[in-house]
């Protein structure tokens, strides 16, 4: 069974369209990521999904039930917000029960719900704070908790990690790893961070200008993007372009490579001055002036001892590159 | 910004600066307080003087008491304030929430047109508001004053308070339509705590002029049974004499009330400043 289906979704705002014949399936079960640069309409389409806002055309399905007019209360869906967006007057019990008061259900079930969930988030030391006395970690634990409680068909996640320092991040990405497991709940989740994406999703959505750019595994996306807006926007550092002709290649043609697939090689194709080296300790970055104003990025595993200005000379391997037409589009 | 609120010197002259403001402001009150309890001569004699065993007198206090039926006068103030501050509170915020939330044709508009009366005094329809009333025969009541006072207020409140409501988080807000809460409820419950501090800033703005006014209740309400405390107190200044002990025992009556609402709106003022925001 699909957990989502948007057909010819279509969002404006008076004359802008911020969402444009958005086409898309999210499986029973899925985890599917969006990625896309800010302002792309990411929240958008998860507000439109959620019933937030409504379209400007187009169906929504979730769970196999049309929900074009259905308030978001009774969609099915629970979200958890960048900002937690919890109730300041309410204990974190009662945060999390509030849903569940409105829906009416039985004391017993909401507070064995309750129970469950903060077991599961390991909240139950704290169920009768307020959220001003509580940290920003335990806060997002908190408005996961609540989205948690209400077992619903699908949980949406707009950014949920951003105001978090990182290695709370980190932690807190496990957790929602986690529970995707335990939980089997179809979720999406947007972000910014390409870690999170590439380590969640099992399907990353790229959008670009409320547009659906490619859909994917996230080592598809990676290893085969459709256009050179993905391949530039996934992968970090990003992939660098060079004019074919730099390489003895046809007018007009790009040649997409990789950081870590341009090694130093005496014998080098690319040629150039070091511009900055970042040593991340793990692997070094070496950006290489490569001519025509064209800086190259390398990514050297390990401790590489470069010095800027030195003459350096690069290679890479012809089968991993891939070759885009002057429009961005995949050869 | 930690470092400078521990300077012990900052912090002397901070303390210095605010309780100098609250001598210069509290100064009148305690001059009308002390002379009050003062006889005429005295009054007179040495404005400043506290009173002593020669000068005390409790005589503005009973003159006060035995003329007009102050607290009947008192009642009918407080009557109106409060109701007057209720409505402009209640319907300020529900237009507000409107104007700040719901995307409308013509909200721009509205907005405008509901902030203009900033800028047109009341007062100017003063002979038409009379017409209005006589002709629906609120002449003589309270509620004449409420509505007067609340038309008056709501142009103000509204303006502020939709400037404060769309600095409420809009996070909250979807939350709670997510988890089923009506609108109400989530004006209600989720915004209105949130907007506190300007609420409190809305009353406290309302209250003093319609305490001490004495335009509207003069024209619209002077029978005995509707006199407001303002309106009262006149009948002690006569055109030749003065019962000054009458009328500074009246201010300092009428001081009080005031100050006890202010006192529960500042808290309020605290207490929405403290309380933990949305993050
Ligand atoms: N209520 C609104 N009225 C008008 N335009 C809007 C409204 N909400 C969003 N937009 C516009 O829609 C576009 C997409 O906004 P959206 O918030 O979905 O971006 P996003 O992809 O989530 O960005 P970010 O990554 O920065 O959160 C933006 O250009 C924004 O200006
Ligand atoms: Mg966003």
């Amino acid at each position: 069974m699909t957990a989502l289906k948007l057909s010819n979704v279509c969002k404006s705002f008076g004359k802008v369209e911020v969402l444009k014949n958005i086409d898309l399936t999210v499986e029973e079960g899925e985890f599917v990521v969006f990625v896309g640069p800010s302002g792309c309409g990411k929240s958008t389409l998860l507000r439109v999904i959620s019933g937030l806002e409504e379209t400007t055309s187009g169906d929504i399905d979730i769970g196999g039930r049309s929900v074009n007019d259905v308030p978001p209360a009774k969609r099915g869906i629970a979200m958890v917000f960048q900002s937690y967006a919890l109730y300041p007057h309410l204990t974190v019990r009662e945060n999390m029960a509030l849903a569940l008061k409105q829906e009416r259900k039985p004391k017993d079930e909401i507070a064995e719900r309750v129970a469950e969930a903060s077991r599961m988030l390991s909240l139950a030391d704290y169920l009768d704070r307020r959220p001003s006395e509580l940290s920003g970690g335990q806060r997002q634990r908190v408005a996961i908790g609540r989205a948690v409680v209400r077992e619903p068909e699908l949980f949406l996640f707009d950014e949920p990690l951003s105001n978090l320092d990182a290695a709370l991040r980190m932690n807190t990405r496990l957790e929602i790893a986690r529970l995707h497991r335990q939980l089997g709940a179809s979720m999406i989740y947007v972000t910014h961070d390409q870690i999170e994406a590439m380590t969640l999703a099992d399907k990353i959505v790229v959008l670009r200008d409320g547009r659906v750019e490619q859909v994917g595994s996230p080592m598809e996306i990676y290893n085969n993007p459709a256009n050179r807006f993905v391949a530039e926007f996934i992968g970090s550092p990003s992939m660098n372009f060079v004019p074919a002709t730099m390489l003895g290649g046809p007018e007009g043609q790009f040649v997409g490579i990789r950081p870590e697939y341009a090694q130093v090689n005496a014998n080098g194709r690319l040629k150039g001055k070091v511009v900055h080296v970042e040593n991340l300790g793990g692997d070094t970055n070496i950006l290489v002036d490569i001519g025509d104003d064209l800086t190259f990025t390398s990514r050297m595993f390990g401790q590489y001892n470069a010095q800027v200005d030195q003459e350096i000379a690069l290679d890479f391997d012809e089968g991993k590159c891939l070759i885009f037409d002057k429009d961005g589009q995949r050869i | 910004m930690s470092k400078a609120r521990h300077n012990p010197l900052n912090s002397f002259a901070a303390h210095a600066a605010l309780i100098a403001y609250t001598l210069i402001a509290l100064f009148p009150v305690f001059v009308i307080l002390i002379n009050s309890f003062k006889t005429r001569k005295a009054i007179f004699r040495d404005p400043l003087a506290l009173p002593d065993g020669d000068s005390f007198t409790m005589i503005g206090y009973q003159t006060v008491m035995k003329q007009g039926d102050f607290f009947l006068y008192f009642q009918n103030s407080m009557i109106v304030t409060v109701a007057t501050l209720f409505f402009v509170l209640l319907f300020g915020a529900m237009a507000a929430f409107a104007l700040a939330e719901y995307r409308f044709k013509g909200n721009m508009l509205m907005g405008l047109y509901l902030a203009l009366g900033i800028m047109i005094p009341i007062r100017i329809g003063t002979v038409a508001i009379l017409e209005m009333m006589v002709s629906t025969g609120l002449v003589n009541s309270l509620w004449a004053l409420i509505l007067v006072y609340t038309a008056q207020g709501l142009p103000l409140a509204v303006f502020i308070l939709s400037e404060f409501m769309r600095q409420v988080s809009d996070d909250l807000k979807n939350a709670g339509r997510i988890d089923g809460l009506s609108e109400y409820t989530i004006f209600f419950r989720l915004v209105l705590p949130l907007v506190r501090p300007a609420m409190a800033t809305v009353a406290v703005f309302n209250m003093i002029p319609i305490w001490n006014d004495l335009w509207f209740p003069l024209i619209l309400a002077p029978a005995e049974e509707t006199k407001t405390l303002t309106l009262g107190s006149q009948v002690f200044i006569g055109q030749f004499v003065t019962d000054w002990n009458a009328v500074l025992s009246a201010l300092s009556m009428a001081i009080l009330p005031v100050m006890i609402l202010y006192v529960i709106f500042s808290r309020q003022l605290i207490r929405g400043i403290t309380s933990g925001a949305v993050k």
